[in-house]
């Protein structure tokens, strides 16, 4: 196995990069469009459980079908990455409207009334106050989003989408273990490494609670 | 001045949660809203800064509708205190003083000094500006809480049971805090609480609520211990009010002579100076009054451990209630007097007090 990545290293390596941007640019877009989401989920009672209902559906579409069926929809080449990165992105929204729902329910009442009373306005409040409070619970979802991402992405090879996932279809294809276990390899370290600069920026975002000790 | 003006507030679902409010909040005096849970004082607190919008009636401040005012900036000029202080966690303790300066666009530099001073003047270690919230007991976080309130110097101050999530001693000495403070500021506070006895020590005029947002009366202190307007008043006052009440009455009261001996002398001239007398005052060397001894009971010395410290102490001029339980609570019956400094004046006995309440009733 060693030897087949220290021949393929160079490819490895691009394909690698291919992975990480597939994965990681729908975890930006995905949080942006979550975020107003979330927000009206959590402001809207009512609409809370249908905008939750409808997230949740659409993870539950395979992705194999997203794949297939966005070109239709988005008049795109069936080649394109932008499917993937749509698709992606689609399912980052799905998880995270629900966490940012979430996260901004557990703000304190308080905390809340107090910024109220003193005369924050509504969006002041909410860029302020309850976005930052909410970090950590966002960025417990944004996790996930990150794993499930690299995960979800390597079906792409499926439909010809060039990444580490098509390691594992031309190692089954061939009966060759090596690429498998290569690609396999990568993916994981590529999502340790998404999880290590989520909880870093959480970190760096919220300095209270580390130095609450 | 704040004026409530039949003001009404009805929930969506008909309850009626004030009914017909009509009170005046006179400008730079405490006024305290006081009832059990359900009597709307919450919901009246906070129709002053429109978080809350009357029904119908009016509230104004100084002759102004506050429902005609923008609701931002109307809450800008008054400050509020809630339980749990509402901080927020992710500001340190001199950026959350500093919050409402801020948002009225004072400079970050000017807003942080004026937030340190604050912090002293409540009562704070200027060594805990740079914590965060959570690392505060209570009690701080409550200081805090109202030197945020306080940092825009805001002519009124809006206070909705700001000390009910802490322990006796820490409220009281925060109810200290506060009147000492108010006495400096001359601010208009209204005060929310459903403690009647906080109430009683922090109000200049205490609002009765009762359930359904009636008010049941508005009265002083003193006048609410001794005159409840009907039966609801007179139980939620509770019990002992002729005894509660002295507590708002002061009299001329002469205080006698009384024999000591330092701390430290010995124990035969304790016994030479208290003439058989069952009990004698002692004092330390700055004439302090540390407790009582039985003379005969005295060892070589008059030690710590001799002392009996029963005895409450009374400042002069303090209210009757203060010198008479001073009395009462002095094992030989003779209640201790001190002046401003804490030494000795004389003392006063149970009778000498009640005289002095019979002559303030004939009076």
């Amino acid at each position: 196995m060693i030897g087949w990545f220290l021949d393929n290293a160079p490819r490895v390596w691009s394909l690698t990069l291919t992975h990480a941007w597939l994965s990681g640019v729908p975890l930006v877009i995905g949080l942006a469009i979550a975020l107003p989401l979330g927000w009206m989920a959590h402001r809207l009672p009512r609409l809370r459980l249908t905008i939750i209902a409808l997230a949740g559906a659409l993870y539950t579409v395979p992705s194999l079908v997203l794949f297939i069926l966005l070109p239709l929809i988005l008049g795109t080449q069936i080649l394109d990455p932008i499917n993937v990165v749509v698709a992606m992105t689609l399912y980052t929204v799905a998880l995270l409207v629900r966490t940012v729902s979430d996260g901004l329910a557990a703000v304190p009442d308080e905390v809340r009334l107090a910024a109220v009373a003193m005369g924050f306005g509504r969006w002041r409040r909410l860029v302020g106050v309850e976005l930052p409070l909410a970090v950590p619970v966002i960025s417990a979802g944004l996790r996930v989003a990150a794993v499930s991402n690299v995960s979800i992405v390597s079906v792409a090879a499926l439909i010809g989408v060039v990444q580490l996932g098509s390691l594992l279809t031309e190692g089954f294809q061939l009966l060759y273990l090596p690429p498998i276990l290569v690609g396999t390899i990568a993916c994981i370290l590529l999502a340790l490494i998404f999880d290590l600069v989520i909880v870093v920026l959480t970190r760096l975002a919220t300095p209270w609670l580390r130095r609450a000790a | 001045m704040i004026v409530f003006d039949r003001a009404t507030v009805v929930y969506p679902d008909q309850t009626v949660a004030v009914d017909q409010l009509s009170l005046t909040v006179p400008a730079g005096q405490v006024t305290v809203f006081v009832g059990p849970s359900g009597c709307g004082k919450t919901t009246s607190l906070r129709m002053i800064n429109k978080m809350i919008v009357p029904t119908s009636g009016r509230v104004l401040i100084d002759g102004v509708d506050v429902a005609k005012q923008d609701a931002a900036s109307l809450r800008r000029g008054i400050g509020y205190v809630i339980q749990q202080a509402g901080l927020f966690p992710l500001r340190s303790v001199v950026d959350n003083v500093a919050t409402v300066p801020l948002l009225l666009g004072v400079g970050r530099r000017r807003a942080r000094a004026d937030s340190m001073a604050l912090l002293e003047r409540v009562g704070l270690d200027p060594s805990l500006a740079r914590r965060y919230p959570n690392q505060l007991s209570g009690g701080q976080q409550q200081r805090v809480g109202v030197a945020r309130a306080l940092a825009a110097d805001p002519p009124i101050l809006l206070m909705d049971e700001p000390f009910s999530a802490v322990d006796p001693i820490v409220r009281q000495q925060l109810q200290d805090d506060l009147l000492r403070l108010q006495a400096d500021l001359g601010k208009t506070i209204v005060f929310v609480t459903h403690d009647i006895d906080e109430a009683l020590r922090i109000g200049d005029q205490v609002a009765v609520m009762r359930t359904g947002g009636h008010l049941a009366q508005l009265a002083s202190p003193a006048d609410l211990l001794s005159d409840p307007a009907d039966e609801f008043v007179a139980e939620f006052v509770g019990r002992d009010r002729g005894y509660r009440a002295l507590g708002f009455v002061s009299g001329e009261v002469v205080t006698r002579p009384e024999t000591t001996i330092t701390l430290g002398s010995s124990g035969e001239a304790a016994r030479r100076v208290a003439h058989g007398a069952d009990w004698l005052l002692v004092l330390d060397a700055d004439r302090r009054p540390v407790g009582w001894v039985r003379p005969d009971r005295l060892g070589a010395k008059v030690n710590a451990s001799d002392l009996n410290r029963s005895g409450t102490l009374a400042h002069d001029g303090a209210p009757l209630r203060a010198l008479l339980d001073a009395a009462l609570s002095s094992p030989s019956g003779r209640g201790v007097v001190v002046d401003a400094a804490g030494a000795l004046l004389g003392t006063v006995n149970a009778g000498d007090v009640v005289a002095v309440i019979e002559r303030e009733r004939s009076a």
